[in-house]
C-alpha cells in the first residue's frame, strides 16, 4: 500500500444512557492523536467534537458507534446511530436548542451546544438524519501539509 | 546534557526492581530492566511521586548539603512556606526564621514574601481580558513540566509571572547588597526546599535562562540542626515579613485564597491535576478564571522532602496564618519591584511531545497498528512484571525497540510450555530413545 493512502481506523461502541463510560471514547481518541503526533491545536478540536458526538449518542440515540479514521491528509470522525433520528436538523444546529430530557440536564448536559460546537471545531460537517431510521454525522478535519 | 538534568535519581544498590514506582509515575517515565528501575530522562518531570512510593528508598532527590553554603562569602536562606509547618508546638513564625539564620546565614528572606508579590502580579494579569482562561499557576515546577509533556496545548494558559522562589531570590539579593554594600556575586542564595522539582528548576529552569538561586537544601537535611536551635533562640529581631496569605501558599488553595477571586479551582495530587487539565484541554471548564495545580498531596506541605506528615503540617500552617492575621505587613511596592527584578518569565515554555510514536505520521500510524496487534496478544493484567507499567506500555516499548514480547512472563510461560512440548515430541521421534518406557507398556 502506498504511504499516501495509509490509514488507521478505530471504532467505539457507544451505549445509550451509559454515563459511567461517558467521555472514554473521546479521551482514547485524544490519546491516539497525541501519539500520532497530530498538531496539538487540531487534536484538541477533534477531541472536543468527538466528545460532543459521543455525548449525543449517549443522551439522544438508542445506541451507536463513533469511528475515527486517520490518514496522512485528514481525520474523519463518524457518529452513526440507529435512531430515533432528528426531525429538524436546522433547528438542532441552533445554539441553545436542546431536546435533552430533564435527567440529562440535571447532569449538566443538554445546553444545546453540542452540534454547534461540533460545527465550530470541524472543517466540514455533514448530517443525514431520518426519523425512525437514525442519524449519520460525518466530521472532517484537514491535516496541514508538512 | 543540560536539557535532561534531574533532581530525582535512582540509587541502584537499593533498588529491588519492584513495580511500585513504574505504576505510579504520571508520565510513564520509569521501567524496570535487568532487575533495576530506570528513569527515562526526557519524560521525567521530577514530581517526586516515585520517591514517595518507593519502599526501599531507592529513589532520591539530589539536593545540596548544608555545608555547601560555605563556598560563598555571604549566604541568604530562602525558606519555603512549608518549613513553618514542620515543628510541633511552634506558634511563632519569626522564631523559626531567627533560628534558621543562626545555622550560618547572613540574611533570611521568606519565599512567602515572594509569594505576596506573585499574588499582586497575577491580580494584574487577571485584569487582561485578552488572556486565555483559565490562567494556570506557574508556581509548581512539576505541573509546568507536566503541561510541557502531556498538555502542550495549555502552555499559553500558564501565567507569565515567575515563581515565588525566583522573585524572592532576586529581591533578597538586591536588598542584601544594597543594605550592606556587597557585590552580588559574593552572595549565595539557598532555597530551603520541600520539593525535588524545585531543585531541577534551579539547575535547569523552564521559562527563564538562569535561576537566581544558587542551591537548594532539603527540609529533611536542615530539620535536625534547626530543631536543636529552636529551643535556644530568642525573638531578637524581626525577620518575618510575609503576609498570612503568603504563608498560606504552602497549602493547596493558598495561592487562590490570596488572589481573593471567586472563580478559581485548586487541585492537589498529580493524578487529580491530570484529570482537571484534561477537562481544561477539552474546554469543559470555560467559566474558570484561575487554576492552581500542585503535584503533591495537600500542596507543597506534602512534598517529598519534608519531615512532618503533610496533613498535620497543612493544619498547622492554617493556624499559623490565621494567628499572623492583623499583624502589619509591609506594602507591596510593585513599581519599585518591577524596576529591580525580572519578575516575568522571559523564555518561551516549549512543548515536549515525548509521547508521540514517530515524527513521520505514516510511520507513527504503522507503529500504532503494530502496538494494537501486540496488545491484543498480551494478557491485559497490567501486572508490571515485564518492567513496563501496563500491557499497553509494554506493547509500545516493544515497538519502540526497548523491550521484547518475552519480557511478559505469561508469554514466556506459553513459550516455555510450547518448547517443552516440542522437546517431548522430538524425543519420541529419536529411534530407541524411549525403549525402556515402550518395553514396559507393551505387555498390557
Amino acid at each position: 500500500m502506498k504511504d499516501g493512502y495509509y490509514s488507521i481506523e478505530q471504532v467505539f461502541e457507544i451505549k445509550a444512557w451509559d454515563f459511567a463510560s461517558a467521555g472514554e471514547a473521546s479521551s482514547q481518541i485524544k490519546k491516539i492523536l497525541k501519539q500520532l503526533g497530530i498538531d496539538s491545536t487540531l487534536a484538541r478540536r477533534v477531541t472536543i467534537a468527538a466528545y460532543e458526538a459521543e455525548m449525543n449518542l449517549i443522551i439522544h440515540s438508542i445506541g451507536g458507534e463513533l469511528k475515527l479514521k486517520v490518514t496522512p491528509q485528514s481525520i474523519a470522525l463518524t457518529a452513526e446511530d440507529k435512531g430515533p433520528g432528528i426531525p429538524d436538523v436546522d433547528l438542532a444546529m441552533q445554539e441553545g436548542y436542546s431536546t435533552a430530557p430533564e435527567i440529562a440536564r440535571e447532569l449538566g448536559f443538554g445546553a444545546g451546544m453540542g452540534l454547534p460546537n461540533i460545527k465550530r471545531c470541524a472543517d466540514r460537517l455533514n448530517i443525514q438524519s431520518k426519523v425512525g431510521e437514525g442519524t449519520l454525522l460525518e466530521m472532517y478535519f484537514e491535516l496541514k501539509a508538512g | 546534557m543540560k536539557e535532561y538534568y534531574h533532581s530525582v535519581t535512582l540509587r541502584k544498590d537499593k533498588c529491588r526492581g519492584c513495580t511500585n514506582c513504574i505504576k505510579r509515575c504520571p508520565t510513564e517515565a520509569i521501567r524496570v530492566r535487568d532487575g533495576k528501575a530506570r528513569i527515562i530522562a526526557e519524560r521525567c518531570i521530577d514530581c517526586g511521586e516515585c520517591i514517595r512510593v518507593c519502599p526501599y528508598h531507592a529513589k532520591v532527590a539530589v539536593t545540596d548539603p548544608l555545608s555547601s553554603i560555605e563556598r560563598f562569602q555571604y549566604r541568604i536562606a530562602l525558606p519555603a512556606p512549608t518549613l513553618y509547618g514542620q515543628f510541633k508546638e511552634m506558634a511563632d513564625l519569626n522564631l523559626i526564621l531567627v533560628a534558621l539564620k543562626k545555622l550560618g546565614f547572613d540574611y533570611v528572606y521568606e519565599v512567602a514574601r515572594g509569594a505576596d508579590y506573585v499574588t499582586a502580579f497575577v491580580k494584574e494579569a487577571l485584569k487582561d481580558p485578552e488572556r486565555k482562561r483559565p490562567l494556570i499557576s506557574s508556581a509548581c515546577p512539576a505541573i509546568v513540566r507536566l503541561i510541557q509533556v502531556r498538555f502542550p496545548e495549555l502552555i499559553d494558559n500558564i501565567v507569565e509571572v515567575d515563581s515565588p522562589m525566583e522573585i524572592a531570590a532576586q529581591l533578597a539579593r538586591t536588598e542584601f547588597c544594597e543594605k550592606f554594600g556587597v557585590k552580588p556575586e559574593d552572595v549565595g542564595v539557598f532555597f530551603i526546599t520541600p520539593c525535588a522539582a524545585k531543585m531541577t528548576s534551579i539547575r535547569n529552569p523552564v521559562g527563564r535562562k538562569e535561576s537566581s538561586v544558587d542551591g537548594a537544601i532539603s527540609i529533611q537535611e536542615i530539620y535536625g540542626p534547626l530543631y536543636n536551635r529552636l529551643s535556644k533562640v530568642k525573638d531578637e529581631e524581626v525577620v518575618q515579613m510575609a503576609s498570612p496569605f503568603g504563608v498560606g501558599w504552602a497549602n493547596s488553595g493558598g495561592a487562590c485564597l490570596a488572589l481573593g477571586i471567586d472563580s478559581y479551582l485548586a487541585v492537589d495530587g498529580i493524578q487529580n491535576v491530570i484529570r482537571v487539565l484534561e477537562e481544561i484541554e477539552d474546554e469543559k471548564l470555560t467559566d474558570l478564571e484561575y487554576f492552581e495545580g500542585l503535584a503533591c498531596p495537600g500542596g507543597c506541605v506534602g512534598g517529598p522532602l519534608v519531615v512532618e506528615n503533610g496533613f498535620v503540617a497543612k493544619n498547622r500552617i492554617r493556624k499559623l496564618a490565621e494567628k499572623a492575621r492583623g499583624r502589619p505587613v509591609p506594602e507591596d511596592d510593585l513599581q519599585g519591584v518591577v524596576q529591580r527584578i525580572q519578575w516575568r518569565l522571559s523564555e518561551r515554555i516549549l512543548p515536549k511531545p515525548v509521547m508521540k510514536l514517530d515524527d513521520d505520521i505514516v510511520e507513527a500510524m504503522k507503529k500504532m497498528e503494530t502496538i494494537e496487534r501486540i496488545y491484543e496478544t498480551l494478557p491485559g493484567l497490567d501486572c508490571g512484571s515485564c518492567g513496563s507499567p501496563s500491557c499497553r506500555t509494554l506493547a509500545e516499548d516493544i515497538v519502540r525497540g526497548y523491550a521484547s514480547e518475552m519480557d511478559c512472563i505469561f508469554k514466556l510461560r506459553e513459550k516455555v510450555k510450547q518448547l517443552a512440548q516440542e522437546m517431548i515430541e522430538l524425543s519420541e521421534k529419536i529411534p530407541g530413545g524411549n525403549k525402556e518406557e515402550k518395553g514396559r507398556s507393551e505387555p498390557s
